[in-house]
């Protein structure tokens, strides 16, 4: 079977008082190959955990990973992963970062240089190869990250509010560049998002999860990301069924957002 | 006296080049901190005044001069010295039967260091005859006036005054001479006046310290040439952290990695890191002399704990998103240490290593102090038990500068070898 399977997911974390928290229940997805599906939810409601458990850092109570057949039992290079902020390398200068994964399978510059080159005009920093990733902006460090993920190849790429740190001009363009990348390399991606409108951009699927216990509320499935890719994403935005979804999605996770509230202020 | 003295002229140097200097830069400074409104409390706009620097540097060694008398100082700054060259005063002598007769007493007062030479001088008429004394600036000398008189003080002779004013045996006289007094015995005791410069015995002047450096490098001292006092002290320190950093950083490691060395460790760590290693030295000395093995082991103790935490906290501090991402690259565990741990642990050893290396350096000299037969601190241990305060001085500057560079060293590669520092 290929594509990624996330087979009934749960995931309890056991506090140190005694006590536990359900991060994730029963949580089942399948993504074909090359699906691009954005993760929209109120805050604490298992985004992040379930990410990581897809990465692999994280074991789940119950459930299997699928990958292309095979279970996932750990990190691989096969599942790749962009970080909000603070995991490129600051000793390496821009190419050593995007050449990071090549380099620890033992390939010689000559074999991973032309990618590394080529990667690097596609994200606009043909010209900042040898400079230090703290002399970059934090758009143009997370046009390394994505690169440096990109280098390695892999099969799945996972994003956990990949451009949240981003301003809004800078973050318009990266989301172009996430849509174009996606269509010319044909990856997997999840991508996890605070933004409602990068949601409806960027998610073929779109899955809206749910908090206590972390579980999936709805799922859709949009035309707006294939719509974007050759256009200016502005142009979506005037899609007819664009403000429709948006309000919608908005009116579902600000419910939620309110009995989070209620139900704290209940027990406080 | 003079201390207080030298405090307020401190104080008023301070003070008076602050406004000389805010006076004649008026207005320079035109940068983009001249236009912050709100600058006490903001610490970023507090920026070291390069001329207060300078004159606080050049007002230590000016008062330095001043109040030692130094030769390079001009002499209308010299704070007022010692009397040295010729006074003469007048004693007037009873014979114990209400006779009276005086006496004059020449006095040559030499420089310190000076050797103060005998001269005669004619004994005059009447029973007191006169006398002659020589003597040193800053020193006291009794004078026994009556060895060449015709009236002894075991006789009843007893002097009742000096240049016309009383003196007794309860009374002392303070002049513009210097002071007096009788003595027990009824001689008298003289001091010159003695201005408000230091006693070179406390204070030698700059040039002094200088001249004892030249001395010291071409001579040496005790059996060994200055180089080689101060190299001991780095080789020893230098030795001591080399092993220290050898063993302290993979401890480090193992204790940032792995539980079980973690428990292991964390009990003697954290003992015997609050320990001075001051406190080691008599234990070491005990244990393996007072040789070279003594100090490199005491320093290698010093730095080992030093470089252990160092370590750890820098691979603690590893942010776990960077190991994530070199995972889900496609590092192997030794890639991960190699590539992230490592490098990402650099900027807390080099910290580490600029306190160790700080420590080490106070740790030789005090080792030094106690027992050795080179180094710097044995130099200026030796000196002072015969009082050669200049090479004391010396000492402490040669310790103060060798100090400051390797500081200045360990900065100059940290800068170098881990630019990234503090920009993670
Ligand atoms: N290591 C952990 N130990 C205990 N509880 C945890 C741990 N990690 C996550 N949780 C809990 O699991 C729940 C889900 O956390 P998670 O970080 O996955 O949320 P999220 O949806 O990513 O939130 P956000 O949008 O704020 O990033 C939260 O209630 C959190 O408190
Ligand atoms: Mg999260």
């Amino acid at each position: 079977m290929s594509g990624l399977g996330i087979e009934n997911i749960s995931m309890r974390f056991d506090l140190p008082n005694g006590g536990s928290v359900q991060a994730l229940k029963n949580v089942s997805l399948h993504l074909e190959a090359g699906e691009l599906m954005s993760v929209l939810g109120p805050s604490g409601c298992g985004k992040t955990t379930l990410l990581n458990i897809v990465a692999g850092f994280l074991a789940p109570t119950e459930g299997k990973i699928t990958l292309n057949g095979h279970q996932v039992v750990g990190p691989d290079a096969e599942r790749g992963m962009v970080f909000q902020q603070g995991a490129l390398f600051e000793w390496m200068n821009v190419r050593d970062n995007v050449s990071f994964g090549p380099r620890m399978k033992g390939q010689k510059p000559a074999e991973y240089e032309d990618n590394v080159n080529h990667l690097l005009e596609i994200v606009g920093l043909g010209d900042f190869k040898e400079k230090a990733i703290y002399e970059l902006s934090g758009g143009m460090q997370q046009r390394v990250a994505l690169a440096r993920c990109l280098a390695n190849d892999p099969d799945v790429i996972l994003m956990d509010e990949p451009l949240g740190a981003l301003d809004a001009l800078t973050r318009e363009k990266m989301q172009s560049l996430v849509l174009r990348l996606w269509k010319e390399t044909g990856k997997t991606i999840i991508l996890i998002t605070h933004s409602v409108e990068e949601a409806l951009l960027l998610g073929e699927r779109l899955l809206v999860m749910a908090p206590r216990p972390g579980r999936i509320h709805k799922e859709y499935r949009l035309p707006f990301a294939d719509l974007g890719v050759g256009q200016d994403l502005r142009e979506v935005k005037k899609h007819p069924d664009y403000n429709a979804t948006r309000e919608e999605i908005l009116a579902m996770i600000w419910d939620m957002e309110e009995e989070i509230m209620g139900r704290t202020e209940a027990t406080s | 006296m003079t201390g207080f003295l030298i405090l307020l002229v401190y104080v008023a140097i301070f003070a008076g080049a602050y406004f000389a200097v805010k006076f004649l830069v008026r207005g320079a400074r035109k940068d983009f901190t001249s236009l912050k409104t709100v600058t006490f409390g903001d610490e970023s706009a507090v920026v070291s005044n390069r001329s207060a620097s300078i004159i606080s540097i050049l007002t230590i060694f000016l008062i330095w001069g001043a109040f030692t008398g130094s030769k390079m100082v001009p002499g209308f700054l010299q704070a007022p010295g010692p009397f040295v060259g010729e006074t003469e005063f007048v004693y007037t002598l009873d014979d114990g039967n209400g006779n009276r007769d005086d006496a004059t007493v020449f006095v040559r007062v030499y420089d310190f260091g000076e050797d103060a030479a005998q001269f005669d001088v004619a004994p005059g008429d009447g029973f007191a005859k006169d006398d002659s004394l020589s003597m040193n600036a800053s020193r006291s000398k009794t004078i026994l006036f009556d060895k060449n008189d015709e009236v002894k003080r075991k006789e009843g002779a007893q002097v009742i005054a000096i240049d016309g004013q009383t003196i007794g045996p309860n009374i002392d006289l303070e002049t513009d001479k210097g002071r007096f007094a009788l003595t027990d015995k009824g001689a008298i005791s003289y001091t010159p006046p003695l201005g408000v410069q230091m006693d070179p015995v406390y204070l030698p002047p700059p040039e002094a310290v200088v001249s004892r450096l030249i001395e010291i490098s071409s001579e040496g001292y005790r059996g060994s040439d200055l180089l080689t006092h101060l190299g001991y002290s780095l080789f020893r320190v230098v030795g001591g952290f080399f092993f220290g950093a050898l063993l302290g950083i993979p401890l480090g490691y193992a204790m940032g990695l792995n539980g079980w060395f973690r428990g292991w460790f964390d009990p003697i760590v954290e003992f015997m890191r609050p320990v001075p290693p001051l406190a080691l030295i008599p234990l070491v000395i005990i244990w393996f002399g007072i040789g070279e093995t003594g100090k490199i082991i005491l320093l290698f103790l010093a730095a080992l704990w030093i470089m252990a935490i160092a370590a750890r906290s820098g691979v603690s501090g590893v942010r776990i998103t960077k190991v994530h991402a070199a995972y889900s690259l496609g590092a192997s565990k030794w890639q991960i240490m190699r590539h992230v741990i490592i490098p990402n642990s650099l900027p807390d050893i080099f910290t580490g290593a600029r306190v160790a290396m700080g420590v080490c350096w106070g740790t030789v000299v005090a080792a030094e102090l106690v027992a050795a037969s080179q180094g710097a601190g044995m130099m200026i241990m030796v000196a002072s038990k015969f009082t050669l305060t200049d090479i004391v001085l010396m000492g402490i500057i040669l310790i103060g500068v060798i100090g400051f560079g390797i500081d200045m060293l360990m900065r100059w590669a940290e800068r170098v070898l881990v630019p990234w520092k503090g920009k993670g």
